[in-house]
């Protein structure tokens, strides 16, 4: 157990290190920053009303879309580019270290970009009276929204050595997940209820409304479960072609 | 040891290898020799646990390949083909990534690593990104990777492709002090390697071994590719007619190619390949003072490595040819 901790961690520092190494870190922690940001301030200013419901609901969901894919992208899909693979899986490490020392990179990143975003909650807190609850609900919703995509773009780049095919299989399927609750109205409402449970959206309101359920967490908890699986699956492939 | 079982390996249709057996006792450095395409990475592929074959089965001391991997893959150091290696890592630090890995203490970290860096001769680099150096620097780099932990097994898969001649020289005596205490396997299709360093050759060809033996055997068992070359003053056609009706001679040509020596006035030069068994010095100098002629010189030169490898493979390649056409 211990060697699995300290395997997955030495992949960890390795992935961070890349991330920050090629600035691919900083081009996607400023983007996101300043995104974030533009729309934080114009929602305060011109609608003048210190709304986060809309930034933690829509903005940065829609964000994330883009953002978590282009992270994922290169953690599986170089290796398999570049041969690395071949030298990763000829090591005494099991698959699941390295999809979960990569998993786990990736997600430090996600935090740390969210962590950023700290500022402008922090700025209403000043200027007016956010409803607390709401706001740590809604962070921990986004963190867990963006865990799963994580591990669904970290499946996507396992699927391929090509980047940009890693980004758009990733890009779609969160697209997906992300589009289910909002196309429901068309369904009979029987489909319908399953659609919603299963988009991540639907799941997301219930945490942004400051309210941590557990079927909600359990909810991103299989996805990234599932994914993460997934993507070990895909480390294996070659075994059984 | 390593043992390899009757190994087929299939990429959909296209079957790389087939029925591939053999053992590499412990110590000894074999050469797995074969043109591209051969079914040598293939082979390495399945040894080293990458991949499955989809028939056959590999014994690592006695340990099989699948059911004890890990086992398995802490006892071999690997060096793939191409040597991938990440780009943006630094050597030092690529090293003590794949130590961590390795599950070697961290004391002795930085001892292992300089060693290699000694042995590997990557001093001046440490601190480099490997993306920044030089093939035959990353070479090394992918040479010192696959020995850090001391392993009892090595393969490296083409460790001098796209070398300079000296860069090949010196990886080359790399792998021969290395290969020392190991048991190793070195694929190449470069023949000349084989020669320089293995105590064993294999030859692979179209995914079969055509031939096992030391670099000595496997000469010797080749057939009539001695060759004689003698520069004789004397009439021209004489001479050569006298040669041709020497017993053991099996072919005469000329001997006067690009880059021979020009020849004294008179003189002529050819070259007799002698069939098998025969060895032709003695009766063309005894053939040359009963005509009384005179011997500028003579030079033999036994059947080179080179001939065996050509004759097993483009011969064999061109008796499937004809099989296929018939
Ligand atoms: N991933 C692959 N997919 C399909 N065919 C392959 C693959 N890898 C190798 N081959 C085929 O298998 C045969 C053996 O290849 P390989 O083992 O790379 O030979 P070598 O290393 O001796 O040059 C070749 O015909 C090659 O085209
Ligand atoms: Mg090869």
């Amino acid at each position: 157990m211990t060697t699995v901790l300290a395997n997955t961690w030495t992949f960890t520092l390795k992935e961070l290190r890349s991330f920050f190494n090629s600035a691919v870190a900083y081009v996607i922690l400023t983007l996101f920053l300043f995104i974030t940001g533009w729309f934080f301030a114009s929602n305060l200013f011109l609608v003048n009303q210190a709304d986060l419901r809309d930034i933690f609901g829509a903005i940065i969901p829609l964000i994330f879309l883009f953002f978590v894919p282009a992270i994922t992208m290169r953690l599986i899909a170089e290796e398999k580019k570049t041969g690395t693979i071949e030298l990763l899986v000829t090591l005494p490490v099991r698959d699941v270290e390295i999809v979960l020392g990569k998993y786990l990179a990736s997600l430090i990143l996600l935090a740390a970009a969210l962590a950023l975003t700290f500022a402008y909650p922090l700025t209403i807190s000043i200027l007016g009276d956010p409803d607390t609850g709401g706001l740590v609900g809604g962070y921990f919703g986004l963190l867990l929204m963006g865990a799963a995509y994580l591990a669904i773009g970290l499946f996507t780049s396992g699927l391929t050595p090509n980047q940009i095919i890693a980004f758009i299989t990733g890009f779609v399927i969160i697209f997906v997940l992300y589009m289910l609750d909002k196309i429901i109205m068309v369904f009979p409402s029987a489909i319908a209820s399953v659609l919603e449970y299963v988009s991540v959206g639907y799941h997301l309101d219930n945490l942004a409304r400051g309210v941590i359920d557990s079927r909600d967490v359990l909810y991103y908890f299989s996805l990234i479960g599932l994914f993460l699986f997934l993507a070990v699956r895909t480390l294996e492939s070659r075994k059984w072609r | 040891m390593i043992e390899v079982k009757n190994l087929t390996k299939d990429y959909g249709t296209t079957r790389a290898i087939e029925n591939v057996s053999f053992t590499v006792p412990t110590g000894q450095i074999m050469g797995f020799l074969g043109p591209n395409g051969a079914g040598k990475t293939t082979t390495m592929k399945i040894i080293t646990g990458f991949m499955p074959p989809t028939e056959g089965q590999v014994l690592i001391d006695s340990l099989d390949a699948i059911d004890h991997s890990l086992e398995v893959r802490r006892k071999i150091g690997y060096l793939p083909e191409n040597t991938p290696l990440y780009t943006d890592m630094d050597v030092v630090g690529y090293l003590t990534f794949v130590q961590r890995l390795r599950g070697i203490p961290q004391s002795e970290h930085s001892v292992r690593t300089r060693r290699m860096i000694e042995l590997c001769g990557l001093g001046e680099v440490l601190k480099k990104d490997i993306g920044e150096l030089s093939k035959g620097y990353r070479q090394r780099v992918g040479v010192a990777q696959a020995m850090i932990h001391d392993p009892e097994i090595l393969i490296l898969d083409e460790p001098t492709v796209g070398l300079d001649p000296n860069q090949i020289v010196e990886i080359r005596d790399l792998i021969k002090e290395l290969g020392r205490a190991k048991t190793l396997i070195l694929c190449t299709h470069i023949l000349p390697e084989v020669d320089a360093t293995c105590d064993r050759v294999l030859i692979v060809n179209r995914g079969k071994i055509v031939a096992d033996g030391t670099p000595a055997s496997l000469r010797a068992a080749a057939s009539g590719h001695d060759r004689l070359t003698v520069e004789i003053k004397g009439p021209s056609d004489q001479i050569r007619s006298a040669l041709e009706g020497l017993p053991g001679a099996a072919r005469v040509a000329r001997g006067d190619g690009a880059d021979a020596e020009p020849l004294g006035a008179g003189c002529s030069r050819f070259v007799v390949e002698s069939a098998s068994g025969h060895d032709l010095r003695e009766t063309v100098f005894a053939m040359v003072r009963d005509r009384q002629w005179i011997l500028l010189e003579m030079h033999h030169e036994a059947t080179r490595l080179e001939d065996v490898f050509r004759q097993l493979t483009v011969g064999a390649d061109a008796q499937a040819a004809a099989g296929s056409t018939s």
